[in-house]
């Protein structure tokens, strides 16, 4: 372990472990726009910056390790003019557009402006123009509010390993780009999506829904594979606005594209909703009450038991739905009808 | 299933995904992670990152051998061959775990007689995979400090399912892979709460908790806890029932949240099958191809309408949340079935009967799961076994001891045996089918879901460029593909995904059907069909 003081405060860290990291175990509030503990630091957009006794100029606390008996100080008039000033530089070259933005209310940029009282800025110059670039049904890309944190990159190759963007020329001219300015080639995951700490990168599926403000969340698992994703449902009315996950679970807020964007079905208009029954053999299935349905199902079911034994009737039972349904299903058939025969197709 | 509950006594996957990040080796095979398990996925990735060896065995190149440091291209149906030869190797060499092997398992010299014939040369003219690659895998997973095997259907979907199983279990314990943190014998769960169904119950031979119809005391048990006698008589499974209704003996199938239609191999048989029914009952949220067929069709309720638990694919317990209301006088499963059970017996479950009365009547029942409770899972899953209210859940098992009677494992004897169908003159392709990322199972959600079904919009058949030149096709191509049970007709992708003379069908598309050509051959034990391997023809 490694001991250090921190705003006057001692505190001990694991080897290894970055300033930035010590100085959170202490819940001591540096503001971060290009930090994401599940990746390697960066030192990108130098919000994190700290003053460390014995060190001439201040450095950022995300790439610097935590060394024994080093002193820290995080807060000061100094590095606060200095990292006002890094996001008035941001913001010189940011559409101030919050009121129209997607991002706005789950934006960095725009709580660090709040932070710091900022309402514009005061460095003017040439302003961004990038065309917005829509060619997928899932990633909404608008490279005027990027601030080049590098987080969507870094997600990409670092987690998911695609590399599917990267970055491209020098200076003002920087820009995010798929490898020379091609296609996407891409497996929409949307990593990137949600690291994004602006409106640069949205999903397209969001879009049509309130931001916040209505939204209504709701804490699932996602319905697809095994893996079990925690999903994060942003419902509105009768549909869903749009699905995230929370860092702090087993699957550290990472998704698949089915599990980020495949929830159209739930609200598609070919929903079964109402009860059909076949009146005859070899005829069309109609609409029919609950109470004639079920009353039809419980009572064929004890017709063909009575007729020819509990044994002549089954149950397949669903690896889609609860282990509830799948319980009492199974009960029904064993405890209610007399017959083991349920089973279901994927027990293997 | 069936393979691992008879080595370990329990048929899940022995340790959790977080785990994977620290295996030191790992091999996956018959597993297209990346695409059918994304999320598993990123943790082999990061396990390749922080420096593990990985082995990928996989007839296709599938995204995951990108990170591979040994990939080994085995013929479909050879899984056990090259399993088999890795261990001879390991033995051969001096490089299994002779402490594990004494203390922990039993069966060992008889399983090491049966590999004597399977040398990396005769497996290398079987699987098609170089004996040097043999000998390294072999090397890397057997040296490693820790090491994982993860699989999937490719192990499972074949007439000898539970022998590749075995050979699985095999190789981790003769290795010692076993009961320790980042190793483990790890089956991937294809759907969301495929754990689950099997831990509740839904099997022909076992009650909740995989606790058996066939024990006296167990059927005593649950019928004293149900008011009602149990039957004795062993259930039949889903093959057997498709079986049972050609013949007219079962007469009646209730099916909920499942489309056999479009994923049983050999449909067509299967669609037969449900025809001859005098009463089909389906519950779903859609009218699948399945509930077409049905007497009575029961509207339900999505995930995000209802209110449960799922099990992952590492044990994990967690909760599901009403986020809508279901559409129109849609219900959720649960409400369905009370109200059909209540019918058939009103003593069998009460009006009030809510998701959280039925999990704890199921918790009280199996030990494995007595210490959970929804409060517990609130906030966070929680991995079975979790007995006590105090327990914290179980990230590996075996760690002292395996679930079967003696406490050890079991190693078996996996002989040398053959897809049912293979190539021959008139059907000179291998045909394996599967998954791919933008689409899942029938595609009763995915296709759906308009973005995805846009950039994945229609069935295709991969091929190989050699094969694909010496029959004159082009890629998007169509091309007629016809094995003994049907035939269907789509377009060519030919790339170097798939070895010459194996091709590929994602089974998602009603319109090209995969499982119109596939064979109905299964498992004897497992009764699992063989969805990987068949033989099949192509045609312009």
């Amino acid at each position: 372990m490694i001991s250090l003081t921190i705003d006057n405060q001692p505190v001990e860290v694991e080897a290894g472990a970055t300033v930035l990291e010590a100085a959170r175990k202490l819940r001591i509030d540096i503001p971060t726009l290009c930090h994401d503990s599940r990746l390697k630091p960066h030192g990108a957009c130098r919000l994190c910056i700290v003053e460390i006794a014995g060190m001439p100029k201040p450095v950022t606390s995300c790439t610097t390790p935590a060394t024994e008996k080093m002193v820290v100080t995080t807060q000061s008039a100094h590095l606060n003019r200095l990292r006002k000033t890094t996001v008035e530089l941001l913001l010189s070259d940011h559409p101030n557009d919050c009121m129209i933005c997607i991002g706005s209310g789950d934006c960095k940029l725009q709580e660090l402006a709040y932070r710091f009282n900022l309402r514009g800025s005061r460095f003017r110059g040439k302003m961004r123009a990038h065309d917005r670039i829509d060619e997928n049904p899932f990633v909404q890309r608008d490279q005027n509010k990027c601030v080049l944190c590098g987080l969507c990159v870094r997600v990409c190759e670092e987690i998911q390993g695609v590399g599917a963007i990267g970055y491209a020329n020098r200076g003002f001219e920087s820009k995010i780009t798929p490898p020379f300015e091609k296609e996407l080639s891409c497996e929409f995951c949307g990593q990137c999506i949600a690291v994004c700490p602006t409106g640069a990168l949205s999903g397209k599926l969001w879009v049509g829904y309130p931001r916040q403000q209505g939204l209504e969340k709701t804490e699932t698992t996602c319905s697809y594979c095994g893996c079990g994703c925690n999903l994060t449902l942003h419902t509105y009315g009768k549909s869903i606005a749009k699905v995230t996950s929370r860092q702090d679970n087993h699957n550290r807020g990472w998704l698949c594209v089915k599990g980020r964007f495949g929830y159209e079905f739930v609200t598609s208009n070919e929903r079964l909703t109402t009860p059909l029954i076949r009146r005859q053999k070899g005829g069309s299935l109609e609409p029919a009450s609950w109470e004639e349905a079920l009353d039809l199902v419980a009572s064929r079911l004890l017709d063909i038991k009575s007729k020819h034994g509990p044994d002549a009737v089954g149950g397949l039972a669903s690896a889609r739905c609860t282990n509830e349904e799948g319980y009492l299903f199974q009960k029904m058939f064993r405890a209610g009808i007399g017959t083991n025969n349920v089973d279901h197709c994927a027990r293997y | 299933m069936a393979g691992l509950a008879a080595k370990f006594g329990s048929g899940a996957m022995t340790n959790s995904v977080a785990e994977i990040s620290d295996n030191k080796a790992l091999l996956v095979i018959g597993s297209n992670t990346t695409e059918n398990h994304p999320i598993i996925g990123l943790r082999m990735k990061e396990a390749v990152r922080n420096g593990a060896q990985l082995i990928v065995a996989d007839p296709r190149r599938i995204p995951l051998v990108k990170f591979a440091t040994l990939w080994l291209r085995h013929m479909p149906g050879t899984d056990s061959v090259l399993l088999n030869a890795l261990m001879h190797v390991i033995i051969r060499e001096g490089w299994e775990d002779r402490t594990f092997i004494e203390k922990r398992t039993e069966g060992f010299d008889a399983f090491a007689e049966g590999l004597k014939q399977f040398t990396p040369e005769f497996a290398e003219n079987i699987t098609g995979v170089p004996a040097d690659d043999i000998v390294s895998a072999a090397r890397i997973y057997a040296t490693a400090e820790n090491a994982g095997i993860y699989y999937a259907m490719g192990i499972t979907q074949h007439s000898f399912g539970t022998n590749n199983v075995h050979a699985v279990g095999n190789l981790a314990m003769v290795t010692g892979n076993l009961g320790k943190h980042g190793a483990g014998v790890n089956p991937l769960r294809g759907q969301n709460n495929v754990q689950g169904c099997c831990d509740v119950g839904c099997l022909p031979t076992d009650l909740p908790g995989y606790q058996k119809v066939a024990d006296a005391k167990v059927r005593e048990k649950f019928g004293k806890a149900w008011g009602r006698t149990l039957s004795s008589e062993p259930g039949l499974t889903a093959s057997e029932m498709t079986e049972k209704m050609l013949a007219g003996t079962l007469k009646g199938l209730y099916i909920f949240g499942e489309n056999p239609a479009l994923s049983d191999p050999n449909m067509n048989h299967s669609i037969k099958a449900f025809e001859n029914l005098d009463l089909l009952v389906v519950q779903d949220i859609f009218l699948t191809e399945t509930a077409e067929l049905a007497d009575v069709v029961l509207p339900s309720a999505s995930f995000a309408e209802k209110e449960g638990t799922f099990t992952n694919s590492e044990r994990r317990v967690q909760r599901v949340r009403i986020a809508l209301d279901p559409p129109g006088q849609a219900q959720s499963d649960l409400a369905i079935i009370k109200q059909v059970y209540r019918r058939i017996d009103p003593e069998g479950v009460s009006e009030n009967a809510t998701a959280e009365s039925v999990f704890n009547e199921l918790t009280a029942l199996w030990p494995a799961m007595a210490g959970m409770s929804y409060e517990r899972l609130e906030t966070e899953g929680l991995q079975w076994p979790c007995p006590t209210d105090d327990h914290p859940g179980t990230p590996y098992l075996h760690r002292e001891s395996f679930a079967r009677e003696g406490g050890k494992a079991l190693f078996t004897v996996v002989p040398h045996v053959l897809s049912k169908e293979l190539p021959d003159e008139q059907y000179p392709f291998v045909l394996t089918t599967g998954r791919q990322l933008f689409h899942y199972h029938t595609g009763t959600m995915t296709r759906r879901s308009t973005g995805l079904d846009k950039i994945s919009p229609a069935p295709y058949i991969e091929l190989n460029p050699e094969d694909a030149a010496s029959l004159g096709i082009e890629d998007t191509g169509l091309l007629t593909v016809t094995s003994r049970r049907g035939s269907i007709r789509l377009k060519a992708r030919v790339s170097g995904i798939v070895p010459p003379r194996v091709v590929f069908i994602p089974f998602h598309y009603k319109e090209a059907a995969a499982n119109r050509l596939t064979i109905d051959a299964m498992d004897p034990i497992s009764k699992i069909m063989e969805a990987k391997v068949c033989a099949v023809r192509l045609e312009k």
